[in-house]
């Protein structure tokens, strides 16, 4: 029985180690796994999220994190594929981080919904929300809705829609050129949608899926769209697909109306040209110029500072929303516990950086929050990628103005 | 009418970039036997050097420049990287080629950041030269057949009518028989294989503003190139610059085409619904396929005919 003296001192150690560990988590960070495409033919698009995030998190830090710990992002790169973002949740959930967080891809998206949603089910104790920040195809919130599930961005249905009212009433024809995966369809068919029901004066004179990122040319499908006679071409292309298109649009002199869900994000500009002049639309959360716009002098001051560090625009703002609600959620829930956190978003409000406010929808968990109509133009403040032009705001639509009945039924954990 | 008039223009100007492309892979691989999987990062090495050149001298000297340092580097790539690799056969050249273009492709991005950069058409020839039914011809694509047209002249010139060209065909051809008459043939390696790389940094300075110039355009670029290669049959300028041609057109006019093998079938008398056996795939549109057209064609004169268009040895 020698070594029954040792018990006490042993357990004693192993009382003290593991108060130092909680100790450790309770002075830690709050880490948050990232996954999009950091290599490969969209890396420009994970890696200018990456770069906003950083700024927003730094600033978001400096007022305090939540619960006095500090906020990091833990980046994992998915080279667009769901297998490898499937990797990326894995490793999150095998260090215990709250929050994943992924931004581009709809189909990643979907199979992240599914994951996590198994995953939390089978591990309560170990739980993860998904924080959607940008894929965006609309059965995500409807159909496939889930309660682990958080979009922080409008999804196709609203832009869509949003697109339909900024139509002039003297344009009639439209053509439609998306990219062929789940985004993609989600755009053909919604806008298709939209139209039928409030623009039945205008019809669809062209309608293509192209490849995702496999077209190098696309002067055959401008001659295509201006053979059909369109006066509008709208496009939910992103990434190379988006430059080279409005490229070789504006090269042929295809001079339509250009209305697009991604032109405003880094490289849309360089693309465009100053040919482009007045010619570009795009549906967005946010512009440099809203700021000046609606006179929200320290937005435009904190967005100005970002400007001075970066190649490209600010075009972030839902980013530092998503923040925000996560800050107010994790302060209201008081823990950094994944299933608190969650219940505490629910039905959220809080106001952002323009000062508006955005809800997150309890039924679906989507987001409501105002969204612009800008043209890409001279005479602004602050122009694109050094351009001399920039973004104007044409059309602002208010947060409740953008919501849209959804067919979720959610299934809360018991 | 109007479709085919500005479609036969935009497939000419798209096959004539793919010919400066392919033509200074097609004397590498046709010479050496080795398919240089780093061609296409050198095409996209020569548009960010035009735009690095061009913006502190101007498009002109870019349009010499640029090729040049491709060729250099080319030079130094196949003196020190293959000519070592070499000695290990076509597997470890081919692979050492694989791995340099990830190396390219992972060292623009660092040198230049993952956003397009703004490298523009000059000003001196961004204007329109003539309107097809309303559509501009943009000089710009004018000067990129021109300059594809001359280099065609002169690779066919310098070939057939200089002493160099005359080896550099031997060597296509015979190249253990080159070697036993004396010639130097690891200095005609190295000048064609820089060669090679001055062509693709040529069409990177021509292709790096008509398109966008940015991290990806390698990777986008590449497969079709191989295409254009096996396809034109190995050792043969001519068949390359025709599968080039063949190769814009197809991808031009499958876009333009709204048919699907429905249709064909539909003019044979045979009506295809959604009872069909594989009437998904009888009805999918042409445009939607368009992409993967130069790939079926590549399976088929693999097995049809291995050695290419007009290829003149196996490879």
């Amino acid at each position: 029985m020698k070594c029954s003296r040792w018990i006490p001192f042993v357990a004693a150690l192993l009382a003290g180690v593991g108060l130092w560990s909680a100790e450790a988590g309770a002075q830690g960070t709050i880490k948050i796994a990232y996954t999009d495409p950091l290599s490969g033919p969209f890396a420009q698009v994970g890696d200018q999220n990456l770069q906003q995030f950083k700024y927003i998190i730094d600033w978001i830090n400096g007022r305090g994190g939540a619960l006095g710990k500090k906020f990091e992002l833990v980046a994992f790169d998915n080279k667009s594929q769901p297998s490898d973002a499937l990797l990326a949740l894995k490793s999150a959930t095998d260090q215990n981080m709250p929050i994943i967080m992924q931004c581009s891809g709809s189909n990643i998206a979907a199979a992240l919904i599914e994951a996590v949603d198994k995953h939390n089910e089978r591990n309560p104790d170990n739980r993860i929300i998904y924080v959607n920040c940008g894929a965006v195809a609309t059965e995500l919130t409807n159909e496939k809705c889930s309660y682990w599930h958080y979009r922080m961005d409008a999804h196709v249905g609203m832009k869509a829609e949003t697109m339909v009212h900024a139509l002039p009433k003297d344009v009639t024809k439209v053509y439609l050129l998306n990219q062929d995966y789940l985004f993609g369809q989600s755009v053909q068919r919604d806008v298709k949608t939209y139209l039928t029901k409030l623009r039945p004066d205008v019809k669809v004179v062209g309608d293509e899926l192209i490849p995702l990122g496999k077209v190098k040319d696309f002067s055959p499908y401008i001659t295509k769209i201006k053979a059909s006679g369109a006066q509008a071409l709208i496009t939910g292309n992103w990434g190379p697909d988006m430059t080279l298109l409005i490229k070789a649009g504006m090269d042929s002199g295809l001079d339509i109306r250009y209305y697009t869900m991604y032109a405003h994000l880094g490289g849309g500009a360089t693309a465009i040209g100053p040919a482009g002049n007045g010619k570009v639309r795009s549906v967005m959360a946010f512009h440099e110029n809203i700021a000046v716009e609606t006179g929200k002098t320290d937005t435009e001051g904190w967005t100005k500072q970002f400007r001075d560090q970066h190649k490209f625009d600010f075009y972030a703002a839902g980013f530092r929303t998503i923040f925000e609600f996560l800050q107010a959620a994790i302060n209201k829930a008081g823990s950094t516990d994944p299933a608190k956190i969650a219940a505490a978003l629910e039905g959220l409000t809080i106001t952002d950086m323009l000062g508006y406010q955005v809800t997150m929808r309890k039924d679906d968990h989507q987001i409501l929050s105002e969204y612009f109509v800008g043209v890409f133009t001279k005479g602004v403040k602050y122009d694109s990628e050094g351009t001399g032009l920039g973004w104007k705001t044409e059309v602002t639509v208010p947060a409740k103005d953008l919501a849209q009945p959804t067919t979720c039924k959610m299934k809360r954990p018991g | 009418m109007e479709v085919l008039l500005v479609s036969l223009l935009n497939g000419l100007v798209y096959g004539m970039l793919l010919f400066m492309l392919a033509s200074g892979l097609t004397l590498i691989f046709s010479m050496m036997g080795v398919l240089n999987f780093a061609h296409a990062s050198v095409y996209m090495l020569g548009a960010y050097f035009a735009y690095d050149v061009s913006r502190h001298v101007g498009f002109w000297p870019a349009l010499v420049l640029a090729p040049i340092l491709c060729g250099i580097l080319g030079a130094l790539i196949e003196m020190y990287g293959l000519r070592r690799v070499h000695k290990n056969g076509h597997i470890a050249e081919l692979l050492f080629t694989f791995g340099l273009a990830f190396i390219i492709e992972k060292a623009v991005q660092m040198i230049w950041g993952l956003l397009p950069v703004p490298y523009r058409v000059p000003a001196a020839l961004d204007h329109t030269l003539f309107h097809v039914y309303g559509t501009n011809f943009p000089a710009y694509r004018g000067f990129m057949l021109l300059i594809s047209g001359l280099m065609f002249l002169g690779i066919w010139l310098m070939l057939t009518r200089t002493r160099m060209g005359l080896v550099i065909q031997a060597a296509l051809t015979h190249p253990e028989m080159v070697g036993a008459l004396g010639h130097n043939v690891p200095r005609v390696f190295t000048t064609v294989f820089s060669g090679g790389c001055a062509l693709a940094g040529l069409a990177g300075v021509i292709g790096g503003n008509y398109l966008v110039t940015e991290p990806s355009m390698a990777f986008t670029m590449g497969p079709i190139v191989f295409v254009v290669v096996v396809f034109g049959g190995l050792g043969s300028l001519a068949g390359c610059f025709i599968a080039s041609l063949i190769m814009g057109y197809v991808q031009t006019f499958a876009v333009v085409l709204e048919y699907s093998p429905a249709d064909a079938l539909a003019a044979l008398g045979i009506t295809v619904t959604s009872a069909t056996p594989l009437s998904e795939f009888l009805t999918i549109p042409l445009p939607r396929i368009g992409a993967l057209l130069p790939f079926v064609m590549l399976i088929v004169i693999l097995l049809f005919k291995p050695r290419g268009l007009m290829g003149t040895r196996d490879t």
